[in-house]
């Protein structure tokens, strides 16, 4: 337990209070479609204070942060900024009402400049100034941001783009700063720097929203905390009188045990699975991969960390043969497998599913149904021009049973799922086609914790069984229980595999950034 | 060398209408709505400057009357594709076959009413014909190609350059490049994607003029030009500057039958009604090959944007 | 630490959009139904303002295009199957490739080629037997339309060239190719730009006096339905259709697929060049007859669905024969047609949206459907 506080510690400092609350959100309602994503959502914020919002998948923090910004209206309910009932009509609005939203899924436009991306839409006649310039210089400086105004967003790290975004809003006067999951792609580190600057905010006397789902962060930045459970407000409550257990129970209403299962099996004798030297260049033309090798045994689930675009997203395309390595060897079962095709990697017995952000990519086709879906790998099999759609069907039906899929029917078009059952969907036909080797990138992203467990549990499942597995994360907490050996990426390169039951989330953390790890007892032996 | 200028000068003439196509759709497609019915658009115009000249011999009126009802035209796809979020290109081409048909129809009443094909007064022809300026349209060569044109290419040139500074150096060109790369970015920065369509996409299309000259035919006085805008948008790379080049080069293309001399190559004649379309295809093919961030459609040139999508 | 600023305290959007939910499938079918009589009206009101009596002219229409002479009752819907055929086939044709969301605007053009290629047969060897010729010119139609689809697809899978813009070229170019061949190589009439009229053995057969083109739209729907909904090849084109990303994941063979079922879809319309060239005994520039832009708005009116493809062309066929008889009957011209077909397309256009989101009235009063 003490490794969840640890991380970040941060000095809370004495602010002023205002009895007018910054906002106050009273009984907001909002539905779309048959799903209500808000109902009777009540919640406030005072300036000079932090609040987290917290909830699981589908709780509807962003939906209920969305029409604060304008993008969204309430169906029911009222809106009282500073004191005022208001509404908000457009994003406009809420930049009058010095509202400045960070979304988790950044709003730029990849052919612009950081200075473009920031004035655009904002008052005034030319297109670009000095004045403009000089403005946004100050705010960085103010806060402590560095920014090349001139870059091109294409040419932009992740981080980068958040700082433009944030700037962004900084630039049109905002006081209220509302940030959805903005410590999704930063490192330990990174994340550090950002609470600073939020803190420097509510000193400045800001009121600031944060959405997570990262107990350890909601205890470490925020001063409240307003708990979401399915549409819906369950608590809100001080930081300081609360702990992670408790937050944890409020989220999900009954007690879940924390500690993931992480069974003892043998792993095979010899590996299954060698990767070595690989090195692959992405679509902008850099190596995201450099010189990667690894090994990986049946029976046991090898975890990657790394921050987002370590090169995970292409460790698995090449695996999978929708990428081509510019040199190195991956071998399966004595064969080097690196210039196969997709198809022929698929029927080796490689399957690979990986959950990108807006989790509808690449796996599934949104507007077939279920049944459909069970097919995309499949449908060769049957013999003859028609396809067998009977097999399919069944298949859907069980996997609807067997892993709790919320969905209308099995004739519903998967694009009308929430987020976290196209996930179940996902995985559930990956693990039907019976594998050898499972790749599985970000499987629980954005999941509730009962979901997220259901996958640990088949992930398990399938390590019993003698399947060799590589689990791709985001959440270091969720790695270090459930991986029975952990392989550190940073900028494309292996800093070290570790052995999670002897190594510290901070040694991680600095892997993550790129120091290699100096202590001899947490690195494997190969 | 008298030729050579000949040719200059008829190309220049023949860049015109190319010239006013292209550009009113590069301000369509930079705000994110492909209208392929820029030739129907044409038609409208031509029709509406044609009678309004015939009628009132005066050149503003025809130029406004031209504007207008181009602008009507895509007003009327402006409001399927951006209200009623309508597929665009079947919008488009459905609007080339109304207006095409529309301009037809009133042509046809038009010349019933005339009692025989209209022509223009000698008033009006005045006053769209070649200017001439003293001294300077006297100079050998030059003087005719710069100084020596008819009132349609300054203005049409004149467009193409308001229209290159308006959409690379005012905020509101950047508010609408914005709106066609990245919608969704466009409106959380409080742009008004929907107005700002609007607007655009109607003055794109009542830039559609025509050149008015002289008759009304029955089959039609725009033959295709407005196809061949759509690809010159693409040869222009979505540069209103580049697109005055690029409308004389096709100029050219048309211009180059009259030119070759016949007793010494024979080319049949729909080889050169040909070549604007195969070099489009060509230069389609290579701006294919070579990818290139910068000087590509608009990347959200094309889709429909409702901010509450879920 | 307030705010103070001037903001929109007032009122909540009159009007709201919202996407439908519904699994009513009848909701659509009454939205349609509403665009088609408002397009009626609408079109009448077009032709009373041209100063006739709509009535009269919509029923001139459809008397024309169905009611035929004393003499010959048959004749009128002969004509009207004989816009219909080609319309429905090539819309059929492009209905496999839209379903990839490939937008082969380049119909007419394969069309044409179809139409040369078959004719390239008729010109030059009148001694075939009939149903040999006949099937020669079928299999060259195909020919000629699939590779005219083909060059797009290639460049397209190699290169991502823009298929909108390449096919609408290739239209151009298929034109001016037929032009220059009736006024040069094939030219057979001497001071005219024609070729003459073809040899009897090029002649489609007839029962009834009617072509047997018809049977194609039989063969050709069925056909489209067993591909795209029953095959392995049509459930690929759907997921590439739906995304490429995903079609490479499962192991598909991108390229083969967009190849494949362009060269279905250009065959398909080649075949319709075929079937105009041996019907209309001769080869002439009009051949395309702007078909292939029409069936754009058809499949796409019909929803791409091979059952309903008939049911519109069918009625577009109807208003287009119809109004060359009231063209006749009462001077109305003959491009009020295309004025009509542009104002129930527009009208449909229109209610897609009225289909897919429906209207949140803030009213205090519950969600209008």
């Amino acid at each position: 337990m003490a490794r969840h506080h640890r991380a970040i510690s941060l000095e809370r400092g004495k602010v002023l209070t205002n009895t007018t609350y910054a906002i106050e959100l009273k009984n907001i309602c909002k539905n779309f479609g048959s799903v209500a994503a808000n109902k009777n959502v009540s919640l406030n914020v005072k300036y000079g204070e932090i609040l987290a919002l917290l909830g699981e998948n589908g709780s509807g923090k962003t939906t209920l942060m969305n029409m604060l910004s304008g993008i969204y209206h309430p169906d029911s309910g009222e809106i009282w900024i500073d004191g005022k009932h208001t509404v908000i009509n457009s994003p406009k609005d809420s930049f009058k009402l010095k509202i400045g939203m960070i979304h988790q899924h950044f709003k730029l436009v990849d052919v612009f400049t950081a200075a473009e991306n920031i004035i655009m839409g904002t008052e005034g006649f030319v297109g670009s100034s000095k004045k403009a310039a000089e403005k946004i210089k100050e705010i960085a400086d103010g806060f402590g941001f560095s920014i090349d105004p001139n870059k091109k967003v294409y040419d932009m790290s992740v981080g980068e783009k958040q700082t433009v975004e944030i700037i962004k809003v900084l630039y049109r006067g905002a006081r209220i700063l509302i940030l959805d999951e903005p410590t999704a792609v930063l490192t330990p580190q990174e994340t550090e720097k950002l609470f600073k600057v939020l803190d420097n905010m509510r000193k400045d006397g800001c009121a600031i929203i944060i959405i997570t789902h990262k107990l350890n962060e909601v205890m470490a930045i925020s001063d409240r905390v307003t708990v979401l459970r399915k549409g819906e407000t369950v608590a809100t409550v001080d930081t300081k009188t609360t702990d992670i257990r408790k937050l944890t129970e409020l989220m999900v209403g009954r007690p879940v045990e924390l500690k993931i299962d992480r069974p003892e099996t043998e792993r095979s004798a010899e590996p299954m699975f060698f990767v070595k030297d690989l090195c692959v260049r992405n679509e902008e033309d850099v190596f995201a991969l450099k010189n990667v090798s690894f090994e990986l045994y049946g029976g046991e689930i090898l975890g990657v960390a790394g921050v987002a675009g370590s090169g995970q997203r292409e460790l698995c395309e090449t695996i999978a043969g929708l990428m081509q390595a510019e040199s190195g060897e991956i071998t399966y079962k004595g064969e080097n497998i690196l210039h196969k095709s997709p198809a022929e990697i698929i029927d080796l017995g490689i399957s690979m599913s990986f959950i990108p952000e807006d989790r509808l990519g690449m796996g599934l086709v949104a507007s077939m149904d279920i049944a459909d879906n069970m097919l995309l790998k499949s449908y060769k099999k049957s013999k003859g021009l028609v396809i067998n759609r009977k097999p399919s069907r069944e298949l859907a039906e069980k996997l609807v049973k067997r892993l709790e899929i919320v969905t209308p029917s099995i004739k519903t078009p998967v694009s009308r799922l929430s987020g976290g059952n196209v996930q179940k969907v996902l995985i559930g036909r990956e693990i039907e086609s019976n594998p050898n080797i499972l790749i599985t990138a970000y499987p629980v992203r954005g999941l509730d914790i009962n979901s997220s467990f259901t996958i640990y549990n088949l992930l398990n499942e399938q390590k019993a069984k003698g399947v060799a597995v590589l689990y791709i994360g985001e959440d270091l907490d969720v790695i270090l229980e459930l991986c029975d050996r952990v392989m550190v990426l940073c900028h494309g390169e292996v800093m070290g595999i570790v052995d999670p039951r002897k190594v510290t989330k901070e040694d991680i953390g600095l892997m993550m950034l790129g120091n290699k790890l100096e202590k001899e007892g947490g690195a494997e032996n190969e | 060398m008298d030729t050579l200028f000949n040719f200059l000068y008829a190309s220049i003439i023949a860049s015109t209408p190319l010239l006013f196509g292209t550009v009113g759709e590069i301000l369509s497609e930079k705000v994110g709505n492909m209208n392929l019915g820029v030739e129907g658009m044409m038609w409208l115009g031509a029709f509406a400057g044609f009678y309004a000249a015939y009628k009132t011999e005066s050149f503003l009126i025809s130029l406004l009357a031209s504007f207008g009802l181009a602008a009507v035209g895509a007003l009327i796809y402006a409001f399927l594709t951006v209200t009623l979020k309508a597929n665009q290109n079947v919008t488009g081409l459905t609007l080339t076959t109304f207006g095409i048909g529309l301009s037809l129809v009133f042509g046809k009443a038009m010349i019933t009413a005339a009692g025989g094909a209209p022509k223009t007064s000698d008033v009006f022809n005045a006053k769209v014909a070649a200017i001439n300026i003293p001294v300077l349209s006297d100079i050998p060569y030059i003087g005719k190609i710069i100084f020596g044109l008819n009132p349609y290419v300054y203005i049409a040139v004149a467009i193409a350059i308001i229209l290159y500074v308006y959409l690379m150096k005012t905020k509101m060109g950047l508010n609408l490049r914005a709106i066609g790369e990245n919608p969704a970015a466009a409106d959380a920065s409080g742009i008004n994607v929907n107005l700002m369509k609007y607007i655009n996409i109607i003055i794109g299309g009542g830039i559609s003029l025509v050149m008015v000259n002289g008759s009304w035919q029955d089959s039609g006085v725009v033959n295709g030009y407005g196809w061949i805008a759509v690809a010159l948008v693409i040869f222009s790379s979505w540069n209103p500057a580049k697109a005055i080049l690029g409308s004389l080069i096709f100029g050219m293309f048309s211009s180059l039958r009259y030119y070759v001399p016949s007793d010494i190559i024979v080319i049949p004649t729909a080889f050169y009604q040909m070549l604007p379309f195969v070099v489009t295809t060509i230069v389609l093919i290579v701006t294919s090959i070579k990818k290139n961030k910068e000087n590509t459609q608009p990347a959200a040139c094309g889709i429909n944007y409702f901010r509450e999508e879920r | 630490m307030s705010n103070g600023s001037k903001v929109s305290t007032g009122r909540e959007p009159l009007i709201r959009i919202v996407k439908r939910e519904y699994n009513n499938k009848l909701i659509p079918g009454l939205i349609r139904a509403g665009a088609l009589i408002l397009s009626i009206i609408a079109g009448g009101l077009f032709i009373w303002a041209m100063g006739f009596n709509p009535f009269e002219a919509y029923k001139s229409i459809i008397r024309g295009a169905l009611v035929g002479s004393a003499r010959d009752p048959m004749s009128s819907i002969r004509s009207t199957i004989d816009i219909f055929v080609p319309l429905c086939v090539t819309a059929l044709g492009l209905s496999c490739a839209f379903k990839m969301k490939f937008w082969n605007i380049g119909g007419e053009g394969q069309i044409i080629m179809g139409g040369v290629f078959a004719t390239f047969f008729a010109l030059n060897y009148p001694q075939i037997p009939r149903p040999l010729m006949l099937l020669i010119m079928l299999i060259a139609g195909a020919v000629g339309g699939a590779l005219m689809a083909l060059i797009p697809a290639l460049f397209k899978v190699k290169f991502g060239t823009n298929e909108t813009l390449f096919t609408l070229m290739l239209n151009y170019i298929a034109i001016y190719i037929v032009k220059y061949l009736i006024a040069g190589p094939w030219q057979r009439t001497p001071g005219f730009a024609s070729i003459g009229k073809l040899d009897k053995n090029t002649y489609l057969y007839e029962i009834n006096r009617q072509n047997i083109g018809w049977i194609a739209v039989i063969i050709v729907v069925l056909f489209v339905y067993f591909y795209l909904y029953k095959t392995k090849s049509g459930y690929e084109v759907s997921v590439v259709g739906e995304s490429q990303a995903t079609a490479r994941y499962a192991g598909m063979n991108i390229r083969k697929i967009i190849i494949k079922t362009m060269l279905i879809s250009g065959a398909i319309c080649g075949i319709v060049g075929m079937i105009k060239v041996s019907s209309n005994h001769t080869l002439t520039e009009g051949i395309g007859g702007g078909v292939g832009f029409a069936a754009i708005t058809v499949a796409w009116l019909s929803q791409l669905n091979p059952f309903i493809i008939p049911i519109v062309s069918a009625i577009i066929s109807i208003l287009q024969k119809g109004s060359t008889v009231m063209q006749m009957n009462m001077g109305i011209s003959s491009y009020a047609a295309d004025v009509l077909q542009g104002i129930i397309l527009f009208c449909f256009l229109g209610s897609e949206f009225f289909v897919r989101y429906s209207l949140v009235f803030n009213l205090r009063i519950k969600e209008a459907k």
